[in-house]
């Protein structure tokens, strides 16, 4: 039998407009029709190299599910990265009127505690055997501190590109891993323009521009590890925050995978969208009934989703469409609530996106277009500890008291302990 | 000679307006070559390659953002 790492499992890239096919490089748009390009699969040898039983003797990390991931060799970046908990939030789904609520827990992901550290190792796995030495990335958070982490431990060089108005502490999570940090001038589309540019012209992996198609394959197992926790089972309903819409997209392709190698009996999940209103032009396009979206400039919270020309949206629109979902969003004072619950329910601090998340599905369970018998599983993307501004007027204040017993047994409202 | 991909937004107002046309005539040594485009009743886009020199090439680019229409990078957004 063929092991799950043959070369020949990736067929070459496909163009998801115009269908033209390429060979496996570093390419993310067609020539033709200059439409967005996608890993294509030979799933036929996969199919006879994959099991359940394969899977699940290989690591506790996303590489368990390497056959279905675009690298030719053995991986050799972010080895820990992914099979993040998956648990069963029965205080929230009692506060939502959900019987059998799940989160999957990516605030624990390694090494930088957000779903982005599944992308990178993907993305620096194919980038080394595609033989560069230098990889990059635009980003106003999470994607940089993944790129910056595992580009250091993989003794890459790295150039981060970031808007010149960027928060400190956001900063600060770049420049401890040494990677060249630049800070740009100007708005954020000069900045987009910049890289975009940059992308262009230097023999570099920017890791989502042209190693995009590579990368995103990596969000897909997050579908995977969700289906292997739940017993082999799909789940009836997915929410999933919305920033480029290349998540859900892959979600969706993920679990179609498995069913189509007989991993999983059937797909009948719905999954649903989530976005913050201050940055929503996938979800009002679904909710007007368009299939396509109008850019936005972004005003939210929730910056990890703040992307208002998304390259997915319309990709994300239909498979949505496909599954019978749904997308809604929700607003910043919604988004902190949705924060503040789940920590006070799970005790799971997430940032904003979580937030996002959180606010949606309790809006598609009040909708009635999640049901309470439901078995349904709420993706939580990223680490509150990223994003602490966002939650620190709604927290409260210590309670202080001098160092004194009585004070505090008064002050709490205590008896005096007895022995 | 430099090959430059960009995707072009027309908001409601610039839908019926000749810009490429305009563009053309005013910087002849630019070729544009559109290789995917959406134009509807309310809303456009068109996804067009821009060959000729550098300076030239962004000359026209900036042409058309005075002419109201929205230009971006052919990935749209860059930054994650």
């Amino acid at each position: 039998m063929a092991s799950p790492t043959t070369t020949d499992k990736i067929k070459g890239l496909v163009c998801r407009e115009c269908g033209k096919e390429y060979p496996p490089v570093s390419l993310h748009v067609c020539d033709m029709c200059f439409g967005p390009l996608e890993v294509q699969y030979n799933y036929q040898a996969i199919k006879s190299s994959i099991s359940r039983k394969t899977i699940e003797a290989g690591p506790k990390s996303l590489w368990r599910y390497v056959a279905l991931l675009p690298i030719q060799g053995e991986p050799t970046v972010g080895l820990y990265a992914g099979f993040t908990p998956l648990i069963r939030a029965k205080n929230l789904g009692d506060e939502l009127g959900l019987d059998k609520l799940y989160i999957k827990n990516d605030t624990v992901n390694h090494p930088t505690l957000s779903f982005k550290d599944r992308v990178v190792s993907v993305a620096l796995t194919r980038a080394l055997e595609l033989g560069y030495d230098t990889v990059a990335c635009a980003s106003t958070g999470n994607l940089a501190n993944s790129v910056a982490a595992h580009a250091a431990a993989a003794k890459m060089q790295c150039y981060v590109f970031i808007p010149h108005d960027l928060e400190a502490s956001k900063v600060l999570g770049n420049l401890v891993y040494r990677p060249n940090v630049v800070e740009v001038e100007g708005n954020y589309d000069d900045v987009n323009r910049l890289c975009s540019e940059i992308a262009g012209e230097h023999k570099w992996a920017f890791v989502n521009v042209n190693i995009r198609p590579y990368y995103a394959e990596g969000s897909k197992t997050l579908a995977y590890e969700v289906v292997e926790q739940l017993g082999w089972t799909a789940p009836d309903q997915i929410v999933i925050p919305m920033a480029s819409g290349s998540l859900l997209t892959k979600v969706w392709k993920g679990l179609n995978e498995f069913h189509k190698l007989g991993l999983i009996d059937r797909v009948t999940t719905r999954v649903h969208g989530a976005q913050a209103e201050g940055c929503s032009p996938i979800s009002a396009a679904y909710k007007q009934g368009r299939d396509f979206f109008k850019p936005v400039k972004p005003n939210t919270i929730a910056k990890s989703l703040a992307i208002g020309n998304p390259a997915d949206g319309y990709y994300a629109l239909k498979a949505a469409a496909e599954s019978g979902g749904a997308m809604d969003a929700v607003t910043d004072e919604e988004i902190v609530e949705g924060m503040t619950l789940l920590a006070q329910t799970e005790g799971i601090f997430a940032e904003t996106a979580g937030g996002v998340t959180i606010g949606v599905l309790k809006k598609l369970v009040k909708q009635g277009v999640i049901k309470r018998t439901d078995t349904t599983v709420a993706l939580i993307t990223g680490n509150g500890l990223k994003t602490q501004e966002a939650v620190m007027h709604a927290v409260g204040r210590p309670t202080r008291i001098s160092p004194s017993l009585a004070q505090f047994q008064k002050t709490f409202n205590l008896g005096k302990h007895e022995r | 000679m430099a090959h430059l991909r960009f995707h072009l937004r027309f908001p409601e107002d610039k839908i019926k307006e000749p810009v490429l046309c305009q563009i053309n005539r005013e910087f002849p040594k630019v070729d544009t070559n559109i290789r995917r485009a959406d134009v509807r009743e309310k809303t456009g886009w068109m996804d067009i390659e821009f060959a000729g020199e550098p300076a030239e090439v962004e000359r026209a680019i900036d042409g058309i953002r005075k002419k109201g229409v929205i230009v971006d990078p052919i990935e749209l957004n860059v930054v994650e």
